[in-house]
């Protein structure tokens, strides 16, 4: 292990070298990673699609719609905005509004803010998207000009292979690397100094990870998760007539026998199947399943799952779930819905089906999550203009489209100024008619300024604590 | 001082968890979301300023020596500024900002809506202790959280004063001021909050950030560095001279995380860069800058030691070229300028925070990027002094710093359009302005949709035919898109 750590030591100190010879800030290379992710993406499709299927039994049209297409999406915007997100933009705005703004003396500053580069920063991945959540903050971290290393997570082999030995063959190796492993690599890779870490995964892991970051006073993004609530709201029918037509959706969607379909991913493995089982399997929770609840262990696979009123207390009601299982809470008003979401922690999303105007306005300003959805699910994901991120439990920090960029940057404040004109009451000795000028000039009040200095203005009770 | 705040026997872990219990339950009943308690919070904080100018320049004056001009101007004006900033401000800050939709959602509408964190907590220094206290806290209000405020115990007098002043004028089921030092600072390290805003050391800030990652909070760390001064030579040799004594000594003596900390230059050039020190220096502290009164004298005896110990290393002792003279009853050590000092001096190897400046010495001016960049830490600010293009286009590419200004030093503090915060040892996060808004808001994105077209797309059995349309939806094409749903394959 010692050997692993010193190679390791070794190999980021050749990374930081190269970052530090400039190469990764130029335009040209982040445009070559960028069109290297593209090709890699084209090339390698069947495989990718092959990898996914063998690690989660996902299909390849879902594979296409969550993965490999918002990749691609995100790649053709990283692209088109390169440009404007690495220009100082603020320039001119900082311009304008110094100029009006600014204290008198330094009216004759220019103000921009530079976007730069953090350095070398480490990206870890998890098992569900895994090459989503992989190359989606890897494109961000490179649009922004860093030097990335990335690891995927062990539970999605098939990817994480992929990613290690066909990658590398479209990006410079120099400063993007990709390294295999579980939660010893993870440790070692922790020890090190970062200049930003990315995670993807659980509040448990995440805990870990920011306490690690806290060593160096490295800057974290942590992608978490949480109970995310989908609150129904009556409409125009009751709530078990609802779940009627939820079973019929489902049987459209999946056929009578959804295990043949190969349209529902399997759970991703025994730890996890057996989890989800003991859901399930707790007495108390049982009898509230009104449709599904078919299990087989041999093939990992779990029905799609319908449970109305299990107890509150109930392992599936305390943790997240993160399988095929909704449990449906029945509530007398529909308001009631903002205390139950309230009395958990704050979710990575939260969302509303309703008409009821009223009803969304106390939804959007007495809940707070990552994101807030009326009447959709999961489709956040895809709008690049929002920023994609949780709060309190469920993260830190925000990621997608430009959002990925900023993520991955320090926004430098550069002002400058002229020899020309000094304001000789900016400098010592002090006394009270410099004070008086700092004062109008901070009030912006020029003429108060001019009087003063003429002599015109009658200094206000000054105190003398010298 | 008569000061009525009831200073509990010991601040413990259970005295934490009250404060925060009443004001989450504060916050929850939406008191701090309410624009007019916004407001009039701000409001406070303005009168606060107002009414008790001259105590607070007493208190800088008894905790630090702080000439009255330093108080009124870096503490009180500048934050006086922040409120009226924030009072004309605030109601355009609050307002959601809409986010274009793409074919993706369609049909959608989106927008980005600020919300308070809730609770946070507010960790201040005791260099600046008034501007660092209610800077941070001024943001805070306006983005409507409950906020509890812990001063430095290292500057008593104004902890003392800030504890009053908030308990007389602000609304304390909301806002409350914990006085303390370790045990205290411990205990509300302990508690879960929404938010932590810490300005201070390197050290305490891991300490900080590692009690924050128990409870997932994001934090802001304001920290320092050692901020270089590069200076060319074909300059307005005195106005530079002046601008750099002004954001050293004129900065509370040294002690401010954007002072100058050193000064590289060339060789050929130093000469004329220290007589010139040494004219403005006298010019503005007269002949015995000990007894002036217009320096901050050195915090405290722990400080002083750390200080006279940087100047008594055997490397640099040599070196000094001015000042040198100190006063250990006073805590006074005057303007010290130290010429071509060691890079592996002590001096050269922990931020200064004090009246020394030493002079690192090059051949060409070009080579004072590498010596800045070789300290292997990106300080809190850097600063150049040039009128060659070309060498300020270099130090903008090459010099990494939280801020960066050619030809001043530290007025980059006063441009609220401009984010105030470190990169690296120097910190993370950003206020000043609407910086300071958005360091304490938390932005929901919000996406609404109507029920009107459902993409059938999205929906299993999964086809070829749903798989060719998603790929041309993604592409964007709209030719791409008619083909596909008239199942035309490509030519």
């Amino acid at each position: 292990m010692e050997e692993i750590k010193d190679n390791l030591e070794r190999e980021l100190l050749v990374m930081r070298e190269y970052f530090r010879s400039g190469r990764t800030k130029e335009a040209d290379w982040r445009r070559a990673q960028l069109k290297g992710l593209q090709v890699f993406l084209k090339e390698n499709e069947v495989d990718i699609f092959k990898a996914l299927n063998q690690d989660l039994g996902k299909h390849y049209v879902e594979a296409f719609r969550d993965e490999v297409g918002l990749l691609r999406k995100s790649l053709n915007l990283a692209l088109s905005d390169l440009k404007k997100w690495m220009s100082s933009k603020e320039r001119l705005l900082a311009v304008v509004g110094a100029l009006a703004k600014l204290p008198i003396m330094a009216v004759l500053s220019y103000a921009e803010v530079v976007p730069e580069p953090l350095g070398l920063v480490l990206v870890i991945s998890t098992w569900n998207f895994p090459l989503a959540l992989s190359l989606e903050p890897m494109i961000g971290a490179i649009a922004a000009g860093n030097a990335v290393v990335l690891k995927p997570s062990e539970l999605a082999p098939a990817i994480s292979s992929l990613l290690v030995n066909t990658l590398p063959n479209y990006l410079d190796n120099k400063a993007i690397k990709i390294i295999e492993g579980g939660p010893a690599i993870g440790e070692k890779l922790l020890q090190q100094k970062w200049d930003k870490i990315f995670f993807t995964g659980s509040g448990k892991v995440g805990r870990i990870i920011m306490s690690a970051a806290a060593n160096h006073l490295t800057p974290v993004t942590l992608e978490l998760g949480g109970k995310c609530p989908a609150v129904l709201d009556s409409l125009s029918w009751s709530w078990d007539k609802e779940v009627e037509l939820m079973k019929v959706m489902i049987k459209k969607m999946y056929g009578d026998n959804p295990k043949e379909l190969h349209s529902v991913a399997r759970i991703i493995n025994k730890h996890h199947f057996q989890r989800l089982k003991n859901m399930l399997t707790d007495p108390m929770v049982e009898k509230s399943i009104i449709f599904g609840g078919s299990m087989d262990e041999d093939s990992l696979f779990i029905e799609p799952t319908i449970l109305v009123d299990p107890p509150l207390e109930s392992a599936i009601m305390t943790e997240e779930i993160f399988g095929p299982l909704l449990p449906i809470i029945t509530l007398d008003n529909i308001e009631d819905s903002i205390d139950f979401i309230n009395s958990k922690s704050k979710p990575l999303a939260i969302y509303a089906f309703t008409k009821n105007e009223k009803f969304r306005k106390r939804m959007l300003s007495e809940t707070s999550s990552g994101s807030l959805v009326f009447n959709d699910a999961i489709i956040q994901f895809a709008a690049d203009t929002l920023p994609f991120g949780g709060i309190g439990e469920s993260g830190v920090g925000k990621y997608h489209g430009k959002f990925s960029f900023d993520t991955f940057s320090h926004y430098k404040a550069v002002a400058r100024r002229s020899f020309l004109t000094d304001f000789w009451f900016r400098f010592p000795p002090w006394n009270n008619q410099k004070l008086e000028l700092f004062e109008t000039a901070y009030n912006y009040d020029y003429i108060g300024m001019l009087l003063v200095i003429l002599g015109l203005k009658r200094s206000r009770m000054r105190f003398d604590v010298n | 001082m008569g000061s009525e705040v009831e200073k509990k026997a010991v601040f413990d872990t259970e005295a934490a968890k009250v404060v925060v219990k009443e004001l989450r339950e504060s916050f929850a009943a939406g008191k701090t979301k309410s624009y007019e308690w916004r407001v009039s919070q701000l409001k406070a904080i303005l009168k606060m300023m107002e009414e008790n100018e001259p105590q607070i320049v007493a208190a800088l004056r008894e905790d630090l020596s702080k000439p009255e001009l330093e108080s009124s101007i870096y503490e009180i004006a500048m934050l006086k500024n922040a409120c009226k900033l924030a009072l004309k401000e605030m109601k355009h800050w609050i307002l959601p900002e809409k986010a274009k939709t793409s074919l993706t959602t369609f049909p959608s509408s989106a927008e980005i809506v600020s919300e308070p964190f809730g609770v946070v907590l507010v960790i201040s220094a005791w260099n600046y202790p008034f501007l660092l206290s209610l800077d941070p806290v001024v943001g805070a209000i306006a983005a409507g959280n409950a906020i509890v405020l812990k001063p430095s115990e290292i500057a008593p007098a104004s902890s003392s004063l800030l504890a009053k002043l908030v308990e007389t004028y602000m609304d304390n089921s909301c806002i409350k001021v914990v006085e303390g030092g370790v045990t205290e600072t411990s205990a509300l390290l302990e508690q879960k909050w929404d938010k932590i805003f810490y300005t201070g050391n390197g050290r305490i800030a891991r300490i900080v950030m590692a009690a924050a990652a128990k409870h997932l909070t994001p934090v802001v760390l304001e920290l320092g560095g050692k901020s270089p001064v590069i200076v060319d030579s074909d300059i307005n040799l005195q106005v530079a001279t002046r601008r750099i004594i002004a954001g050293k000594w004129g900065c509370n003596n040294g002690q401010a995380c954007i002072s100058p900390d050193y000064v590289v230059t060339t060789k050929d050039y130093a000469p004329k860069l220290v007589d010139s020190f040494k004219r403005e220096l006298e010019r503005f502290y007269g002949k015995n800058p000990v007894e002036s009164n217009d320096l901050s004298r050195i915090v405290n005896s722990n400080h002083f030691a750390r200080l006279s110990k940087l100047l008594d290393e055997d490397k640099v002792s040599g070196k000094i070229v001015h000042g040198g003279e100190r006063d250990k009853t006073n805590l006074k050590i005057s303007p010290t300028i130290l010429l071509d000092v060691p890079q592996d001096s002590l001096i050269m190897n922990e931020e200064i925070f004090g009246p020394l400046l030493p002079i690192i010495l090059v051949d060409k001016v070009e080579d004072s990027f590498d010596v800045v960049n070789s300290t292997g830490t990106k300080p809190l600010a850097a600063y150049l002094f040039t009128n060659d293009k070309k060498l300020k286009e270099k130090f903008v590419a090459t010099v990494s710093a939280g801020g960066l200004v050619v030809n001043d030093t530290t007025v980059h503090l006063a441009v609220h359009t401009l984010p105030f915060g470190g990169v690296g040892e120097s910190g993370m996060g950003a206020y000043h302005g609407k910086f300071s808004f958005d360091a304490f808001s938390h932005k929901k994105a919000v996406l609404y949709r109507g029920f009107g077209a459902d993409a059938f797309v999205r929906y299993p059995p999964y086809t070829n035919g749903k798989l060719r349309l998603l790929r041309a939806l993604v592409n964007g094409g709209l030719l791409d898109i008619i083909r596909a749903i008239f199942g035309w394959s490509k030519a």
